[in-house]
């Protein structure tokens, strides 16, 4: 067990660095001088030096490197080009909404993919399943960005019964998370059925069926049990799937979390608040992941195991 | 034409809609005033936009940029991914590790974020939307194209053509790739549905095609100002976007479950 911990932990510092080069790269991808994108051609020598003199632009690229990776050491993300306020403060004030609604996204998803996936593993190849299959197909299809102002075209405005953006209470928080929530439910309902189909040809699920249990019993007692396994963590991957939707879920909703504060520093050119946003967003993820396979191999033995050998 | 299914047929009008378009008498960018904001009817099918243009000719004009970004990303990644995927898996050694290396370190980007982080910094326009999206496309065909290589570099007539001296380059071309082609042909199928929306959502969040040009994305995303008078503006091209994705789709499950019942046959037969 602890050679899975240390080896993905090992391979997770080495993504982590990866992705952080990657960031610090994007800046010197600018066309041109990234001061003039940032400041406008019109702007005075003066401010274009103390720019790049706080960018840290004039020196060679190696010791920007060195530099940028000493500030990320100490937490030091920089100063927003726009607000003059700390990275770092600008994230921390955000980071609550997002985690918001990523959970509750994630709970839509669940009660929404769950008894989806179930109904169709249960009826294979009979009018459920493809009705299922179907819908799953159709979540899939449907951008958030489509679905977002569909949603607030009828429940917000033609209905009047929920908020159209902002933050304020439970009620403004319904349909960004459905948004969000219905492309990782459509994932997750396939992958549930497909799970649960192989679950279902094993043999003790066999054998359960001929002492006799139900086959809601069967269902629920020995054959969810055993899916949920690979479930949680392909949970875990499509992370990526709220988190990088998030970003255009919360421009939809002007919803306050990073996603939005990602989009913004876009808009304004804001690009320490922007290389912040992304390697939070991608560190985030890279971390997730980990952590779900180091308790996928903790919970199941075959992993553990076969993981020594 | 029932043997194809019907999402066979409405990629086939997307893409003549899309590639011929531009030859009918069309005007995406023909202003009429007093037609602001009207919506469908007899005279002009879709209605008019905020500005007074056609909503149909807009549409169409869109169709083409969804079109063309989806083809062009996918073929880049396509190539790109499938020579580097299977060059790593063959070579091995240092050349896979840093290729492996690479691709987890892209892999660890979610969803679009990379791509819009990179289409923000290098500015609008469709060239750099084309760029951002293979930058992050061709990772997913390296990864598959490196496993599929791995089974089956080991083969016994790759391993006759190593004998025989062959060139690493032709067996890579030669013996190879056209081993691996089915699955990254239906990978592909599905990357088209993903770069379509993904182009929409650049173009929804102003990173994509800038006006007058018309794409999905922008024309949902100015839709959306007018929700409450014309929801046609929104809901039009936003069908045609679903529309054209559930149809990528299904025909990306269709060709899975085909080519995989060939297989099938060809082992029964074996």
């Amino acid at each position: 067990m602890l050679k899975i911990i240390v080896s993905r932990l090992l391979s997770t510092v080495i993504v982590v660095f990866g992705v952080a080069c990657l960031v610090f790269l994007l800046i010197h991808l600018v066309p041109g001088d990234p001061v003039d994108m940032m400041l406008g051609e019109n702007a005075q020598m003066a401010d274009r030096e103390s720019l790049r003199e706080a960018l840290g632009l004039n020196q060679s690229i190696g010791a920007q490197l060195l530099t940028y990776f000493n500030n990320l050491l100490h937490g030091d993300l920089g100063t927003s080009l726009h607000s003059r306020v700390p990275v770092v403060e600008m994230l921390a004030e955000r980071i609550p909404a997002t985690i918001e609604l990523a959970l509750v996204s994630l709970l839509i998803s669940c009660l929404i993919a769950f008894p989806l996936g179930i109904v169709a593993a249960l009826n294979k190849g009979k009018g459920w399943d493809r009705t299922a299959m179907g819908v799953s197909l159709l979540g899939v299809s449907i951008p958030n960005f489509l679905l977002g102002p569909v949603l607030i075209l009828v429940f917000s405005i033609y209905l009047g019964w929920l908020p159209v953006s902002g933050r304020n209470g439970i009620d403004s928080m319904i349909l960004p998370a459905i948004t969000l929530g219905t492309a990782l439910a459509a994932v997750l309902s396939r992958m549930i059925r497909s799970t649960l189909l192989e679950v279902l040809s094993e043999d003790y699920i066999r054998t359960a069926r001929a002492k006799g249990s139900s086959h809601v019993q069967v269902v629920i007692h020995h054959a969810l049990p055993n899916a949920m396994l690979p479930i949680i963590t392909l949970l875990g991957l499509q992370l990526g799937v709220l988190l990088g939707g998030a970003v255009i879920t919360e421009t939809v909703f002007s919803w306050p979390g990073i996603g939005k504060l990602t989009i913004d520093a876009i808009m304004k050119r804001d690009y320490p608040v922007l290389q912040a946003c992304v390697l939070l967003i991608s560190i985030t993820y890279v971390v997730v992941n980990m952590i779900t396979d180091i308790v996928y191999a903790w919970i199941d033995p075959r992993i553990r195991i076969g993981g020594q050998s | 034409m029932r043997r194809y299914g019907l999402s066979f047929w409405v990629i086939v009008l997307w893409l003549l809609l899309s590639l011929l378009g531009q030859w009918l008498p069309l005007d995406a960018h023909q202003i009429e005033l007093e037609s602001i904001l009207q919506g469908p009817g007899s005279s002009h099918w879709l209605g008019y936009d905020d500005l007074g243009r056609p909503v149909f000719d807009r549409l169409l004009a869109g169709s083409y940029t969804s079109c063309v970004v989806a083809l062009t990303v996918v073929s880049l990644s396509l190539v790109i991914g499938t020579i580097l995927g299977t060059m790593s898996a063959y070579l091995g050694g240092v050349f896979d590790l840093v290729i492996t290396r690479i691709i987890d370190i892209f892999l660890a980007f979610p969803g679009i974020l990379l791509a819009i982080a990179l289409a923000g910094i290098m500015g609008p326009g469709i060239d750099n939307v084309v760029i951002a999206l293979s930058v992050v496309g061709w990772v997913g065909f390296a990864r598959l194209a490196r496993a599929q290589t791995l089974s089956v570099k080991h083969r016994d007539h790759v391993i006759a053509a190593q004998v025989m001296g062959s060139r690493n380059s032709k067996i890579i071309f030669r013996h190879l790739i056209p081993l691996i082609t089915t699955p990254l042909l239906v990978e592909a199928t599905f990357g088209i549905a993903s770069v379509v929306i993904a182009e929409a959502g650049l173009s929804f969040l102003g990173l994509g095609v800038q006006a007058p040009d018309a794409s999905w994305g922008s024309m949902i995303r100015d839709g959306t100002r007018y929700m409450l008078v014309a929801p046609h503006l929104v809901l039009v091209p936003g069908l045609a976007l679903m529309i054209v994705v559930l149809a990528v789709n299904l025909a990306g499950d269709r060709l899975r479950d085909w080519l995989d019942v060939k297989t099938n046959r060809v082992e029964e037969r074996i």
